[in-house]
């Protein structure tokens, strides 16, 4: 045995096989999840066959199987250590994005989120909260980002959330946040109470 | 004394410190009263009273009467226009509104909460976050280029530009001494002449002069002048005075 280990043989390479080892490659160089038009491109192939190979590749790159993991992520697909190394990761790496995320900051995220592009006003009405400096963290941290202003003179800029947002919360798109309209379901009781209050005041 | 309100310690997003420094920010408005999470504080307070075994009922009664205060601040500054506003309406439609804000602000706290679970489920996936890319940009790419083009247009910057001419700053006039010697001619032979006539054909600067030259001997009584209208010709003749003692003198 003493013949390299090789994922590939080199000796019979099939083109599928040496698509999925150019778009190793580009995922491996790319700070970010590259789309299928993306690697089409970047590859000179079509689509369809990229996507082949990528099934390869995530087959190949998957829980349990390797270091590394072939993810789809925020609309593309990107390269990450496998859970398993999550441990030595987080002894030498920081998570400066999401550390130290307050409650306060995660309400406005899931404003913008959902309600995207807002404004702070928005965000401040909704919360009953000034939203200027859980704002200017969330950009700072690069979660949300300026997406234009509201239409009419001197509009208060709007936000929305950035691709990273997606990558540090695991999404494929924003279409994989749980439908607003399944979350507070107490809503009607509190609008019951509220209303019997106001019954009896009016009385 | 120590107050157990004044100096309660805050942990909150807009601050940290002792509760009076809040009061003082807030009163010097160097702090934003809406950006104050006052319930916060109030659980500030509630755990640092659980913290003690007594009931201090000063400190309670001296808390009660600040957070009423920093919370009336707070509304104000939240609402300004909006208070004239929900007051119009009827208390069921105000109860309405009310509950209409409450359900989608609990919403979001709901989102808030999933975000949070996900978050913490999502916390041992490790990436690589770098720089967003450069977009590859085409290439520009330049028509073939002939050297020689290159060279010329250099050529035509290394040349001298030409010499700007000074001609007009060198206006050469003429003597008037030249002009009195002329007219004083003409009228030895004529009674009368046209100035326009006489310095017709001359450039300008010389029929300049050649007038000068007619005030001059207008000047010294050597000529009349007479013109009929602005702009008319210019008739120059010998002076009348001349002509009255060649008479007195030709009928004496």
């Amino acid at each position: 045995m003493d013949r390299p280990l090789r994922l590939i043989s080199t000796d019979t390479i099939s083109p599928i096989d040496a698509l999925a080892r150019t778009l190793e490659a580009l995922l491996v160089v790319a700070s970010q999840p590259l789309t299928v038009d993306e690697l089409a491109e970047a590859a000179a192939e079509d689509p369809e066959r990229i996507e082949t190979a990528l099934g390869l590749l995530r087959e190949r790159y998957s829980e349990g199987r390797s270091g590394i993991v072939l993810e789809r992520v925020s609309g593309g697909y990107a390269f990450r250590a496998a859970r398993e190394a999550a441990e030595a990761c987080g002894r030498l790496f920081e998570r400066p994005v999401e550390r130290g995320l307050s409650q306060a900051a995660l309400e406005t995220l899931a404003i913008v989120a959902y309600l995207g592009p807002v404004s702070r006003p928005e965000i401040a009405r909704i919360r009953g909260v000034a939203a200027d400096s859980t704002v200017a963290s969330l950009v700072e941290r690069g979660l949300i980002a300026e997406a234009g202003r509201e239409s009419g003179v001197g509009g208060a800029v709007r936000y929305r959330v950035t691709p990273l947002f997606e990558r540090v919360f695991g999404l494929d798109g924003l279409a994989e946040l749980p439908r607003l309209d399944e979350l507070g379901g107490e809503a009607e009781a509190i609008r019951e109470r509220l209303l019997e209050v106001a019954a009896a005041r009016a009385s | 004394m120590p107050s157990a309100v004044r100096d309660l310690e805050l942990d909150l997003d807009a601050f940290e410190g002792p509760f009076d420094l809040l009061l003082t920010l807030v009163l010097k408005e160097q702090l934003e009263p809406a950006e104050i999470d006052i319930a916060n504080i109030v659980v500030a307070f509630v755990e640092h009273l659980t913290a003690r075994d007594e009931i201090d009922l000063d400190a309670c009664g001296e808390f009660l009467v600040l957070i009423a205060a920093l919370l009336e601040i707070k509304a104000r500054h939240l609402f300004p226009d909006e208070s004239a506003e929900l007051s119009e309406l009827e208390p069921e439609e105000a109860a309405e509104e009310l509950a209409r804000r409450l359900a989608e602000y609990r919403r979001m706290k709901e989102a808030a909460t999933w975000l949070r679970e996900r978050m913490a489920a999502e916390r041992d996936r490790y990436f690589r976050l770098g720089p967003a890319p450069f977009a590859p940009r085409a290439e520009r790419r330049l028509a073939q280029q002939d050297p020689l083009a290159l060279v010329a247009a250099l050529e035509g910057l290394a040349t001298p530009p030409p010499k700007v001419s000074l001609s007009h700053m060198a206006l050469r006039f003429p003597p008037v001494a030249q002009f009195l010697e002329r007219f004083r001619a003409v009228l030895r032979h004529r009674r009368v002449f046209d100035f326009d006539g006489e310095v017709a054909g001359l450039s300008r600067v010389e029929q300049a002069v050649a007038f000068l030259a007619l005030l001059e001997l207008r000047k010294s009584g050597e000529v009349a002048l007479a013109q009929a209208a602005p702009f008319a010709p210019i008739r120059v003749s010998r002076p009348e005075h001349e002509r009255i003692p060649q008479w007195t003198v030709r009928s004496a």
